[in-house]
């Protein structure tokens, strides 16, 4: 039953065959028994899940039950609780109780959904493996020594674990997609503004989306349908009319057009991981679509801009950590100067301190051109290279992740090697456009993902290819040790 | 380009950190190792490429010049590490 996802866990509650309290029950069990080895989970919010799952119960009764009601759900601990812990994985907010739900939270609350708890992550999503967070890294459910991927591992972790039946997450460039592929699961990142970013914690805005985790691309759509939509309280949420996302997951694939760079099939991608990407195509080929070879002629430079512009955007979010208005405060200052110095140093993480410091140099008088403003240059020629190719095709595919999951601590101590593993996702965020992976395959064990990038405001297509393609395969049904 | 311990200083108090002379060092060496990976950029003609800081360049919305907030102040203060008497407690700023 814990396998199943959001789609038959709806249905068997419709049908009276089980409770939201039983699901709920069934979850916190698992999730006592797995949790303590796995990490995915920060925060376990087992009383009021069992409230919200009666709750749940009680409206199905009196005929007031909808698509969600009473299905248990983890949240990324980026996004904020009313009255729950928000950490962002950081030492910084440990101590951080929000005073409002963040607007992602409120629409899932609103349709029923039961909320398990708060998934662990990299510390403020400054990672690609989960192992930056002050709670510690994550292991990944197909083999515990490996890692989950991240920055939203826990809520990767958790969903793989069976241990929630979908989960929230974050992508700003690659914090959806690399977990998904690592952990065997579909997840999408939204056209930048489909999903309101308000009470998401903010690591570099003009790139952060909130997105999902789930077993299937149907069940991504039945979730996009509550958390997508414009929010006058987020300054950049786009206000256009959402589709019914499964209105159209059935639509057939005949007359598809995909492109496929080049650049992605180059150096660099294990061998046996494109051995499954190509048998996924010749998939897609037998479902109706054409493939055509595109060129993405900049996508080599993407992760070159993106560890300026992110890191600039992260300096400037993250100086609201001061040790005044919330959050950790260091022991005795002797001033206003080492209040904030020594605040930020205990309260910050390796990593995310390392990022900020980019950042100030990159934004610093005597760089700002040299850095900044060539990123930004670069930045539109990236996404000038996508307008271009997807006048040619409809969307375009290719590996999520140039390998399957790695060891944990092989990449700790070289953060180029790190920032390089989101190769093939980091353009997509720049040019603000969707994307979802989806299980392509197993190599050696561990799950592959496929990459599809769409046109703005497509998720409907994505997520319709994606479908037709679990319709047809069931690679989104390999569980860990099944 | 390549940074040395004094930029790295420099960048340190600019974003307010404090950094032990280890971390420092290590800071030197992980920034340069990124810059170097960063500096891949510059063999790219950009002449005549205008920048772009997001992805979708609309101006910012408006809305009408009304309280939409409600009175959150008790709140706000509960969750701050040092208050008195409705204020946000810092160290003394002024002799």
């Amino acid at each position: 039953m814990l396998k199943q996802g959001i789609a038959a866990l709806s249905s068997s509650l419709s049908k009276g065959e089980v409770s939201s309290v039983e699901i709920t029950e069934a979850y916190l069990a698992e999730i006592s028994r797995h949790n303590t080895d796995l990490n995915a989970y920060v925060t376990v919010t087992a009383e009021q899940a069992l409230a919200q799952a009666a709750a749940a119960d009680k409206a199905r009764a009196a005929g007031n039950a909808g698509v969600f009601t009473g299905i248990p759900i983890a949240h990324k601990d980026i996004f904020c609780t009313t009255g729950v812990k928000t950490s962002c994985g950081s030492r910084m907010l440990d101590n951080f109780i929000a005073p409002y739900n963040a607007t992602v939270v409120e629409k899932l609350l609103a349709s029923g959904a039961v909320m398990l708890g708060k998934t662990n992550m990299d510390e403020f999503a400054m990672g690609s493996s989960n192992e930056t967070s002050y709670y510690g890294p994550v292991k990944n459910p197909w083999n515990r020594s490996l890692v989950p991927g991240g920055s939203s591992g826990g809520s990767a972790a958790a969903l793989a674990g069976h241990l929630c039946a979908a989960a929230t997450a974050t992508d700003t460039g690659g914090s959806i997609r690399q977990p998904a592929s690592f952990c065997g699961l579909t997840g999408i990142k939204p056209t930048y503004g489909r999903v309101s970013r308000w009470g998401m914690i903010a690591f570099a805005s003009s790139l952060d989306q909130a997105g999902t985790l789930t077993h299937s691309a149907e069940d991504a759509a039945i979730m996009l349908n509550i958390m997508a939509g414009f929010d006058p309280k987020d300054s950049t949420s786009v206000d256009l009319p959402v589709p019914d996302y499964c209105a159209t997951l059935n639509k057939p694939l005949s007359g598809l057009r995909i492109g496929i760079p080049r650049q992605h099939f180059a150096e660099g991608l294990n061998p046996e991981v494109e051995a499954q990407i190509r048998a996924a195509l010749h998939e897609f080929e037998k479902l109706g679509a054409t493939i055509k070879e595109i060129s993405l002629d900049n996508s080599h430079y993407s992760v070159a801009a993106y560890y300026v512009i992110a890191p600039a955007e992260a300096s400037a979010n993250l100086s609201r950590y001061d040790g005044v208005r919330f959050g950790y405060r260091c022991n005795k200052p002797v001033d206003l100067e080492d209040l904030y110095k020594r605040s930020r140093a205990e309260g910050f993480g390796a990593e995310v301190k390392r990022r900020i410091m980019i950042g100030t140099y990159a934004l610093s008088a005597g760089y700002y051109d040299a850095y900044y403003i060539k990123a930004q240059k670069v930045r539109r020629l990236i996404k000038n290279d996508f307008e271009r190719a997807l006048n040619e095709v409809d969307v375009i595919m290719g590996p999520t992740s140039p390998h399957t999951a790695f060891p944990l601590g092989a990449k700790t101590k070289d953060p180029v090697a790190m920032y390089l593993e989101d190769i093939y996702t980091i353009a997509v965020n720049l040019a603000g456009l969707p994307g979802i992976s989806i299980p392509a395959g197993l190599v050696n064990g561990l799950p592959i993902g496929l990459q599809i990038v769409g046109r703005d405001f497509d998720e409907a297509k994505l997520l319709n290819i994606a479908h037709m393609f679990q319709q047809a395969t069931d690679w989104h049904k390999q569980t860990p040790g099944a | 380009m390549a940074i040395e311990l004094k930029d790295v200083e420099n960048i340190a108090h600019l974003a307010r950190l404090q950094l032990s002379q280890a971390e420092k060092q290590e800071a030197q060496n992980s920034i340069n190792d990124i810059l170097h990976m960063i500096d891949q950029m510059q063999a790219i003609d950009t002449t005549g490429v205008e920048p772009l800081a997001h992805a979708y360049e609309s101006s910012q919305r408006l809305r009408e010049d009304v309280v939409t907030e409600q009175d959150q102040r008790e709140v706000l203060l509960a969750i701050a590490p040092s208050t008195e008497r409705g204020l946000f407690l810092v160290p003394k700023v002024l002799e």
